[in-house]
């Protein structure tokens, strides 16, 4: 599919218009699951005409006409079956012309959208699958390859993902101010989620993997253009943008993974630094500071040191100590000890390491010995930050982080070695 | 016809590993590396993957209600699969030469590891529906 | 999260096997069939394959003379992986869940085979530090 053909120049705008083809249709026949495949289809048809017809005059209302045919098809033949089960006659749904559909179209339906995709009623891995291919446009094989699973198990996942949705009678309407309270934080949760599968690198990944990271800055910005008065949105925008633009600089030569202290700065995206930036200065400005925002505000701090001695650690720190409060997760808890330790020392960040031991979340977790690894070593404790080091290479399997863990501690057993060498 | 490689190791070859040299470490990633790419290059490649260290294995057997029982103890000798190739080619020959060449990978000191390498034919059935 | 769910069995496991029923055998592969189609149903199949009978395995170190050095002599007590099941599930309970029920299919006499299962997560390639 378009994961194999390099540059076809219509597929962005293809997935730019999935959704609001998508709106239209689903508000007008008023069956989000049916009107769903509807779309897709249309959407594979257009890869397969366009390359040799040319793009229509109106590509929109091509694939509307085309989506709306198909609806009518599935509908007439769902009727069918029922009429041969049932012996009654049943009505035909009556089609409009396609501008009379078209002029239907609403700039929030995006927005509905992703609520819809969102909804709680979903388990995480199927939201992210129905975001990415009734909001982003992607096909069922693209998100399938991103995942590294079989095209009709992401199609079964998808399936069942609107069957919940039609399940919960979810409304096709714009959600309430009440809802989008309630809501919203898995909507960005989603959004995040996608960011957070993407970097994958080349080593055993497919050719033309999608990049998930960019899919999830493009539906942040689409969220942002619909919510422009919201700071969480901005926030979460503006902590993939600081968090992307470190990406150059993330893998080295041989594949391998190069810790931010260690990263070759120049190679950071300084106007995507500056964008994240502005638009973080902007979400913090509205008042209350939300979840997203304190990452971000986090991200920025790192992203403007020129250089890693140069990092304002008591300004992490004490973001840290915000967004333990706000939300004490054995993650934000590694990275606050971390922080106390670049400030106080690596004891007191030992200190709060040990306050975790018997955390259940975290005990067996690799990333704990890997901080406590780190913290050994800038306290001079090679032994026992060699031990950490590779009790948290063989839990992690995560094979870059592997290597990295494992590349350390020899490094350190090689400078124990030659500090035992060393003449007295 | 498929084959699978596999690169097994008792828990003492995974600990073993866990403490080669940067140098040695770095060689032996580059040239997994690289070998995998000929594999896809030669239009051979079917799959590869590398599985979680002995520590995170668990061994499951039903238990009399239906649950699961996760308490399963691994006997000290048991070779775990640390990862494996599969490949799609013409004879087992050919199988066996690429099993070789993966069975050369750089171990640690800077020897040539002369690393057992498993192969077995993968069964074509109805079972198949791969990726 | 991707696992790898692995069945394994001595050679003399596998004698036995042999030794079943034609009607059991069938009916421990309409159990397993059962199984992966619910799992397609629920969007965590990735894949399953049985690999040919242990008497053909080889092990192959390295090269002499240009050819590779294969062996197919192996001590009697060692396992081999008969086949495996790769699913992609939300949290690890869900894993043992899954290679529960694999283990619980029937063998001879309608009695489950209680075959342990070794369930393994598969190791991933992205760069996501930083």
């Amino acid at each position: 599919m378009s994961g194999q053909t390099p540059e076809i120049p219509f597929e962005p705008l293809l997935r730019e218009l999935a959704p609001q083809v998508l709106g239209v249709v689903a508000r007008r026949f008023r069956n989000f699951p049916l009107a769903e495949d509807a779309v897709q289809e249309a959407m594979l048809a257009a890869f397969r005409q366009w390359p040799r017809e040319g793009m229509p005059q109106n590509p929109r209302g091509w694939l509307i006409q085309v989506a709306a045919r198909r609806f009518t098809d599935m509908v007439r033949s769902e009727m069918a079956r029922r009429e041969r089960e049932t012996a009654l006659a049943v009505e035909e749904p009556i089609i409009e012309p396609v501008e009379d559909i078209e002029a239907e179209m609403d700039p929030e339906d995006t927005l509905i959208l992703l609520f819809m995709c969102c909804h709680p009623v979903l388990s995480r891995s199927s939201a992210i699958a129905l975001t990415l291919r009734a909001v982003g446009g992607l096909t069922t094989a693209e998100i399938a390859n991103a995942f590294l699973v079989p095209e009709a198990t992401m199609a079964q996942r998808i399936s069942r993902a609107k069957q919940s949705i039609r399940a919960s009678a979810v409304p096709f309407r714009a959600p309430t101010p009440q809802e989008r309270g309630e809501r919203q934080a898995t909507v960005l949760h989603v959004l995040y989620l996608i960011f957070s599968e993407g970097y994958a690198s080349s080593i055993g990944a497919r050719l033309q993997r999608l990049d998930l990271a960019q899919e999830a800055i493009r539906l942040t910005r689409s969220a942002r253009a619909l919510l422009p008065h919201d700071a969480e949105v901005a926030g979460l925008l503006a902590l993939m943008l600081l968090t992307d633009a470190r990406k150059a600089a993330r893998t080295g030569p041989h594949e391998e993974l190069i810790p931010l202290d260690k990263q070759n700065r120049t190679l950071w995206d300084r106007a995507q630094i500056s964008e994240g930036t502005e638009l973080l200065t902007l979400a913090l400005s509205r008042g209350a500071v939300g979840f997203y925002q304190l990452q971000a505000a986090i991200a920025a701090v790192h992203d403007e040191a020129a250089r890693a001695e140069d990092t304002d650690w008591p300004q992490i720190l004490a973001l840290y100590e915000l967004l333990l409060h706000m939300s004490p997760s054995p993650m934000v808890t590694l990275n606050h000890a971390i922080a106390v330790a670049m400030v106080h020392g690596p004891m007191r960040g030992l200190e709060r390491l040990r306050a975790l031991d018997n955390n259940e979340s975290l005990s067996g977790h690799y990333r704990l010995d890997a901080v406590r690894a780190h913290l050994f070593e800038m306290l001079g404790d090679f032994n026992k930050a060699v031990q950490h080091y590779r009790i948290a290479a063989s839990r992690t399997t995560n094979l870059p982080e592997q290597n990295y863990l494992m590349t350390q501690a020899a490094r350190l057993e090689d400078a124990r070695n030659e500090t035992r060498n060393e003449p007295v | 016809m498929k084959y699978i490689l596999m690169m097994n190791g008792k828990r003492s070859d995974f600990e073993g590993y866990a403490r080669w040299s940067k140098e040695d470490l770095q060689t032996n990633v580059a040239f997994m590396r690289e070998f995998s790419k000929e594999l896809k290059d030669s239009g051979v490649f079917v799959a590869s993957e590398g599985l979680g260290w002995p520590n995170e294995a668990r061994l499951v057997r039903a238990g009399s209600k239906g649950e699961p029982i996760t308490d399963g103890v691994f006997p000290e000798s048991k070779e775990f699969l640390a990862g494996y190739w599969i490949i799609d080619v013409e004879s087992s020959q050919q199988a066996y030469a690429i099993a070789a060449r993966l069975s050369g990978a750089p171990g640690a000191g800077g020897t040539t590891g002369n690393m057992p390498v498993e192969v077995r034919r993968v069964l074509s059935s109805h079972c198949d529906l791969g990726l | 999260m991707k696992y790898i769910l692995l069945m394994s069995s001595t050679k003399e496991g596998v004698s036995r096997y042999h030794t079943w029923a034609q009607s059991d055998r069938d009916t421990h592969m309409q159990t397993l069939g059962a199984i992966m189609k619910e799992l397609v149903e629920t969007g965590e199949f990735v894949a399953t394959q049985g690999l040919t009978e242990p008497n053909e395995a080889k092990v192959v170190r390295g090269e002499k003379n240009g050819l590779p050095v294969t062996d197919g002599i192996f001590p009697e007590s060692k396992e081999f992986l008969l086949g495996y099941w790769i699913i992609d599930v939300a949290a690890p309970d869900r894993a043992c869940q899954i290679a529960g029920r694999i283990s619980a299919a029937p063998g001879p006499g309608g009695t489950a085979t209680n075959m342990p299962i070794e369930v393994r997560r598969f190791a991933d390639f992205r760069n996501t530090a930083n």
